[in-house]
């Protein structure tokens, strides 16, 4: 949306989102350079410290196609092999669910919907257990990942049948669908957890509540692709989305074709959710926090909000996995506790600052 | 552009909303649509913006029948204002404005300064230029129906279409606005619920029930004391005041024998 530039002043009341009126290239572009830094540093942290000048050469010697022969191969393993692939695909993924969250926001027209509302990471959950309990062989000899992508993409299926009134998506029957097929595949895993033993338990709620550890480089062609294009594919679309949150009749009236959008959107979001969960587990809330957070910040326009909820989340998830490996160092804790833990408790808060800034209306 | 709608027939769940409308709206004319609530008239709209399509018959807006259009190529002849259609939580007034130019652009086109210049434009002939860096959901019932109809109006449609744009406003505000909507000149066709305010402000009315159209013409044709009686069920008559302005009266027993 633009505004108009001769009677622009300072945005209405502390509502109206403080870095509003700067550029979406100047916002940005910071985020991004916070972006590098934070990467930077994360690479360099862990149970060998490597210092962030080194980890910087490393990093751009690869990139740069240079020899990496004289580099310290302890290090060059540890950064290239291990905390590169890791920080990496942290990012992906914070960037694929934030701009999820985003689109489903605008889908169903609720600012309570994120990616698990849809019940997609739910039928991940149930393909992901199943393999872990039960052996590979239990589904046609599908790894971990595959067999988790395979139950979001089942998920999203029936959600997307169920989700259809007179032949048109409807926006109140794909959140019921979705939450009643989320509780559906929860009862399964569930089951699945029962029955399993100690071992494959503890690997099981590692799973279920996310984490980007056994990152390799060979995942993150697939996620980097997916998430890449279309974030800004959907970037294109923002204008349209713009209009979608007006409503279906005015949206209609402003030339859009809303049902066909509204498959476009549930399928992206979708094959960005599944992508993303079924290399890192259940990731949550990032999907329902920073869509907020940049809205907050950063005015309303799609066009704005989606670019950088895509930067914000990949920020958050890096920051998240750091602190996940660090926290309680040499163990792990996965994501999920933190992604809630620090978000909820955000959330809550700038949800109080607005409501307050409302007030007396 | 004119609008004509031909043998028009709409169906909702089952049940026929309109049967056999035949309308027309001459360029630049202002003609309002009157009948009493589920007559079908927001129905009769909804097939002209693309929300519904007929059953049967033809929506010609110019000489192009708009479901033969894209949903964008008909957003670029005609402008709707719907009732309780949702503002963007945090958008000002102008942003609200601005979606209005949303058919103009592809996915790969940027706002140009046409645009700003269309928007301001819009914002100036609705006299809504004054808050437009507010809040639009903090907005008054008049100031919002101001901002809605600049959004409209930088769609630079040809034909408006308007779905009760009075209601839930003061006296005052309605007055405002229909005056605002009277000096565009531009073809419109707007839904009323308030006989007087329409027989004031309207060249020409056209009077629906159950889905048909079953007087039209100016308005001391269209409101005829026995149309207001079998239509809307009051006992009324409509004349031209010695100023020049028809008003409806109400009788002392206003509720008619049905």
């Amino acid at each position: 949306m633009l505004t108009v530039g001769r009677t622009r002043r300072p945005a209405a009341g502390s509502r109206g989102a403080p870095l509003r009126a700067v550029p979406l290239w100047a916002c940005a572009a910071v985020l991004s350079l916070l972006l590098a830094l934070l990467m930077l540093v994360a690479i360099g942290i862990g149970s060998v410290d490597v210092p962030v000048a080194d980890s910087w050469r490393i990093v751009t010697r690869h990139l740069g196609g240079g020899s990496t022969d004289d580099l310290d191969i302890v290090q060059n393993q540890i950064v290239w092999e291990y905390r590169m692939p890791r920080v990496l695909l942290a990012a992906l993924a914070g960037a694929g669910l934030a701009v999820a969250g985003v689109v489903l926001q605008a889908l169903v027209a609720n600012p309570l919907a994120d990616p698990y509302v849809l019940g997609i990471s739910s039928g991940a959950s149930t393909g992901a257990v199943l393999v872990m309990t039960s052996g590979a062989a239990a589904v046609g000899g599908l790894g971990v990942s595959a067999a988790a992508f395979v139950g979001a993409a089942v998920a999203t299926g029936a959600v997307f049948l169920l989700g259809q009134r007179a032949g048109r998506l409807s926006p109140l029957r794909v959140v019921l669908a979705g939450v009643a097929v989320g509780y559906l595949l929860q009862a399964a895993t569930g089951y699945l957890q029962l029955r399993s033993n100690p071992n494959e338990l503890r690997r099981v709620m590692f799973w279920l509540l996310g984490s980007v550890a056994g990152a390799r480089w060979d995942q993150l062609k697939v996620v980097s692709v997916v998430v890449v294009t279309l974030t800004l594919a959907l970037t294109l679309c923002g204008r349209r989305l713009n209009a979608l949150v007006t409503g279906e009749e005015q949206a209609t009236a402003l030339g859009v074709d809303v049902n066909r959008l509204r498959v476009v959107l549930f399928t992206t979001s979708a094959l960005l959710t599944g992508t993303v969960i079924a290399v890192t587990g259940g990731v949550g809330f990032v999907g329902l926090l920073i869509p907020h957070i940049v809205r907050l910040a950063f005015g309303p326009d799609h066009r704005r909000v989606l670019p950088l909820a895509a930067l914000l989340g990949a920020v958050y998830l890096v920051g998240v996995d750091l602190l996940s490996r660090t926290a309680d160092a040499p163990n792990e804790i996965p994501l999920g506790i933190f992604t809630a833990a620090v978000g909820a408790p955000v959330l809550l808060w700038l949800l109080r600052r607005e409501s307050e800034a409302g007030r007396g209306r | 552009m004119k609008l004509e709608l031909r043998g028009l027939r709409a169906v909702l769940g089952g049940l026929p909303v309109l049967d056999g409308v035949d309308l027309r709206v001459e360029e630049g004319e202002f003609v309002g649509l009157v009948g009493p609530n589920g007559s079908g008239k927001s129905t009769l709209l909804r097939t002209v913006y693309r929300s519904l399509r007929p059953a049967a018959g033809t929506v010609l807006v110019g000489d192009a029948d708009v479901w033969r259009l894209s949903a964008r190529a008909a957003a670029l002849r005609t402008a709707a204002v719907l009732q309780d259609s949702p503002l963007p939580d945090g958008a000002t007034a102008s942003e609200v404005v601005a979606l209005g130019r949303t058919p103009h652009h592809g996915l790969l086109d940027r706002d140009t300064a046409r645009d700003r210049d269309v928007v301001h434009d819009a914002l100036q002939r609705t006299g809504a230029a004054a808050f437009a860096d507010r809040a639009a959901t903090e907005l008054s019932g008049g100031e919002r129906q101001r901002v809605l109809l600049a959004r409209a109006l930088a769609q630079e449609p040809h034909v408006l279409l308007l779905d009760e744009p009075t209601n839930h406003l003061d006296i005052r505000a309605r007055f405002e606005l229909l005056g605002v909507i009277a000096e565009l000149g531009l073809t419109t066709l707007a839904v009323l619920h308030d006989l007087d305010l329409a027989a004031r402000m309207c060249d020409r009315l056209v009077v629906v029930k159950d889905g048909r159209i079953v007087a039209g013409g100016p308005v001391l044709d269209a409101l005829t004391p026995a149309v207001l009686s079998d239509v809307f069920g009051v006992n009324a008559r409509t004349d031209r005041h010695p100023d020049g302005v028809v008003r409806v009266t109400y009788d002392a027993r206003p509720l008619a024998c049905r």
